[in-house]
């Protein structure tokens, strides 16, 4: 008798202990390989591009509506934070497309063994990165 | 659910520094993740100095060193201490890896351990594992047929039992798992990369009759594809194995049955 109740005050108690379990540090703790940071810039990348297609739609919504709407558009694009947001907007394009043809090649069920994904990670940045600046070469080297 | 730092009881405060032992020339600092069940109190981290002429070369063997000579609270789970059973798997130095396999050289002067990443703890470096077996079970992990026995053993050919090759070695640790951020943020109903290893395994097989059903036990947004090819999983594996793979050819395995 008296073991069962001190088997369920134990039981009560493992129950009370189960329930307030605190989380076990993740992020703050993990060391990144180069294939997680290319992850989470694919998924911002695609949601910069969602953005980036509202910015074009207003600019061809502006070349139909005609002056002086048009070049009110033009000149916030061609103002240096429009121009900011431009080159960013191509960076995460090229990164996205780049990613994107990689990702094609993993659904082939090619390129897991994690020092080619490591490579291939480091590949489509450095991709990214180079054909935005061939894209932005008469802003940089004028 | 995408939570990125941790809820206000789970944070981590600065802990005890235990006494460096007396009339030792080199130390190694291990800051080690502490929390107490029966205080509730928020878990802490604490910093012990190892001494390095009297610790063998392991993980494993300096947490030893430490519950037996600094602190005998010390609290983590282990067995083989050779990379077998798993059970010392946790996250040393950023990555999830056996204590019992990984060297304590390889780190700088301060080695950080703490459980399995987003995980429910007991206490100390011991995580809640329930819900991981829960899952494990669910895929039914044991040979389905619906021909007679044998009457021997179910044959298979040198070439089909190669395919398990990969995935046999699979320890159920939960490296892989643990270290998955779509697995941290939907671990409630995505399976997570050793699940999924683990369901490839009975998918290959040649023996198994059941893998029609199987697939469509799979066949869901979250339980398969909520991976998004991270990779952690195949990165930290501490057996060398490659879960995303294996769910890669699961999900080439969903197409093909389509066509």
């Amino acid at each position: 008798m008296s073991q069962s109740v001190a088997s369920g005050k134990k039981q009560a108690k493992q129950a009370k202990q189960a329930a307030h379990r605190p989380t076990s540090p993740h992020l703050e703790i993990w060391r990144w390989h180069p294939t997680m940071a290319v992850s989470i810039f694919h998924r911002a990348s695609g949601m910069a591009l969602a953005g980036a297609l509202i910015g074009l739609l207003v600019w061809i919504i502006a070349v139909l509506a005609g002056d002086p709407h048009y070049s009110i558009v033009n000149e916030l694009i061609g103002g240096i934070a429009g121009k900011v947001i431009l080159f960013l907007a191509t960076l995460a394009f090229f990164f996205h497309a780049a990613n994107g043809i990689r990702h094609l090649v993993w659904d082939m069920g090619f390129g897991f063994a994690p020092k080619t994904a490591n490579g291939s990670a480091w590949f489509v940045m450095i991709i990214a990165v180079c054909a935005n600046l061939v894209l932005w070469r008469d802003w940089f080297f004028y | 659910m995408v939570e990125l730092s941790l809820p206000r009881e789970s944070q981590v405060k600065k802990g005890k520094t235990w006494p460096k032992p007396a009339g030792v020339k080199k130390t190694r600092t291990f800051r080690i993740y502490r929390f107490d069940p029966d205080t509730g109190a928020n878990p802490r981290w604490d910093i012990y100095h190892v001494d390095v002429s009297a610790v063998r070369p392991m993980v494993l063997d300096a947490l030893i060193w430490i519950k037996d000579n600094i602190d005998p609270g010390l609290t983590f789970r282990r067995s083989c201490r050779e990379g077998v059973c798993g059970s010392c798997a946790m996250n040393i130095g950023g990555r999830n890896t056996l204590a019992c396999t990984k060297g304590w050289r390889e780190f700088g002067d301060v080695i950080t351990i703490s459980p399995l990443p987003h995980m429910p703890v007991v206490k100390d470096l011991v995580p809640d594992l329930s819900n991981f077996y829960a899952q494990y079970q669910s895929i039914e992990p044991w040979l389905h047929t619906d021909s007679p026995a044998p009457p021997g053993e179910w044959a298979q050919s040198p070439a089909d039992r190669e395919k398990l090759d990969g995935l046999y070695e699979c320890i159920l640790c939960a490296c892989c798992s643990t270290s998955c951020p779509s697995y941290w943020w939907n671990g409630d109903k995505y399976l997570g990369p050793a699940v999924l290893l683990q369901a490839y395994r009975w998918l290959t097989d040649s023996r198994d009759e059941a893998t029609g059903q199987r697939l469509d036990h799979l066949e869901d947004p979250f339980r398969l594809y909520r991976c998004h090819t991270i990779m952690n999983c195949a990165q930290v594996c501490p057996k060398g194995l490659n879960p995303a793979k294996a769910i890669a050819e699961i999900k080439k395995m969903m197409v093909e049955r389509q066509i």
